[in-house]
């Protein structure tokens, strides 16, 4: 195989990873939701455990997507 | 599909010295990285400078400065306690530094021919650096305050003596992980935003080139994507700020109120 074709076979291998985060963000987000109509009241001291999730699941999409971009361009 | 006009997106992240050539070979060169860290300096000290004067009834600019170490105060004091306010210093150099070097770096200042914005947050070296600083912090504080006691860290409070030999080593580990995934954060979002900027801005370009509707239907829709991250990158930017104040703020709990 060639290493073009290669390359562009991992970068779209790795890219599931992105999909894979937008499933966690998407969690966090519901989840979060999903509590803070049970007791508005207690959502407000919650957000910053919630960014905190949210970056958490973030963090590894982006990784995912970094990859894919090393694999493509960085020679 | 590699087209005829190479697309190099990590072209952006490259260190190159502003020095001359004589400074090439000394390790102390004048580096970009070195000129939009400065420039990041100049920006928050005119901020804060600005909004400083202490005036009796606040005006916008100082009503400004006020939300923001306020908010951070806030930050310190939730996940600190009472003590926290010792520790804000620091927590409000790295967020608000973050906060300004991921928005300096967004700035489309590229318009003008011959500028190169440069994201400092996009190097590894920096974020890492910071994130050391706050894991020394804690290490500090953790062996200041309480000697060796500090290791009891390790064992959550209750844990029978069987599962101790387990968790120990768990807890070990993901503590010392901590300055990695701290640093790693921050930067690894600016990079991946960046990146992705760069390579749709490639899409315009190579799409008008190629012209007919559906050259300039992609242009089009790229285009609209480009403004669309660029106002998540603001967003991103700030998020990720927050998230290294906050994060600093609770590994410094830790090492204050042990359990």
């Amino acid at each position: 195989m060639e290493l073009a074709s290669a390359q562009v076979i991992g970068a779209g291998i790795a890219a599931i990873g992105v999909g894979a985060a937008a499933a966690g963000v998407g969690f966090v987000f519901g989840s979060f939701l999903q509590g803070a109509l049970r007791n508005p009241a207690a959502a407000g001291s919650q957000t910053g455990t919630l960014y905190i999730g949210f970056a958490a699941a973030e963090l590894l999409g982006l990784m995912a997507f970094a990859v894919a971009m090393i694999i493509l361009y960085a020679r | 599909m590699a087209g005829p006009a190479k697309i190099d997106p990590m072209h952006q992240f490259q260190i190159t010295s502003l020095g001359g050539g004589e400074l090439q070979a000394s390790p102390f060169m004048f580096t970009n990285s070195a000129l939009w860290m400065l420039i990041v300096l100049a920006v928050i000290v005119a901020f804060m400078w600005g909004g400083t004067k202490r005036q009796l009834v606040p005006g916008r600019w100082q009503t400004a400065v006020e939300m923001l170490t306020g908010f951070l105060e806030n930050v310190t004091r939730q996940s600190i306690g009472p003590e926290g306010r010792k520790y804000l210093p620091w927590v409000f150099t790295a967020f608000v530094f973050i906060l300004a070097a991921n928005w300096i770096g967004a700035m489309p200042f590229g318009i003008v021919p011959g500028a190169h914005p440069f994201t400092v947050t996009s190097q590894f070296t920096v974020t890492g650096t910071m994130s050391i600083i706050s894991f020394a912090i804690v290490l500090g504080v953790g062996f200041w305050k309480h000697g060796l006691h500090f290791f009891s860290l390790f064992v959550p409070k209750g844990t029978p003596f069987i599962l101790t030999l387990l968790i120990a080593p768990i807890e070990f580990v993901s503590f010392m992980v901590r300055p990695f995934s701290l640093g790693l954060r921050p930067f690894i979002a600016m990079f991946a935003g960046h990146i992705l900027l760069e390579v749709f801005g490639n899409f315009v370009v190579q799409g008008l080139n190629a012209g007919g509707p559906m050259g300039y239907g992609i242009s089009l829709l790229a285009f609209l994507f480009v403004a669309f991250v660029s106002a998540l990158e603001l967003l991103v930017g700030a998020i990720q700020a927050f998230v290294f104040a906050l994060l600093t703020a609770l590994y410094i709990n830790d090492a204050v109120n042990l359990h």
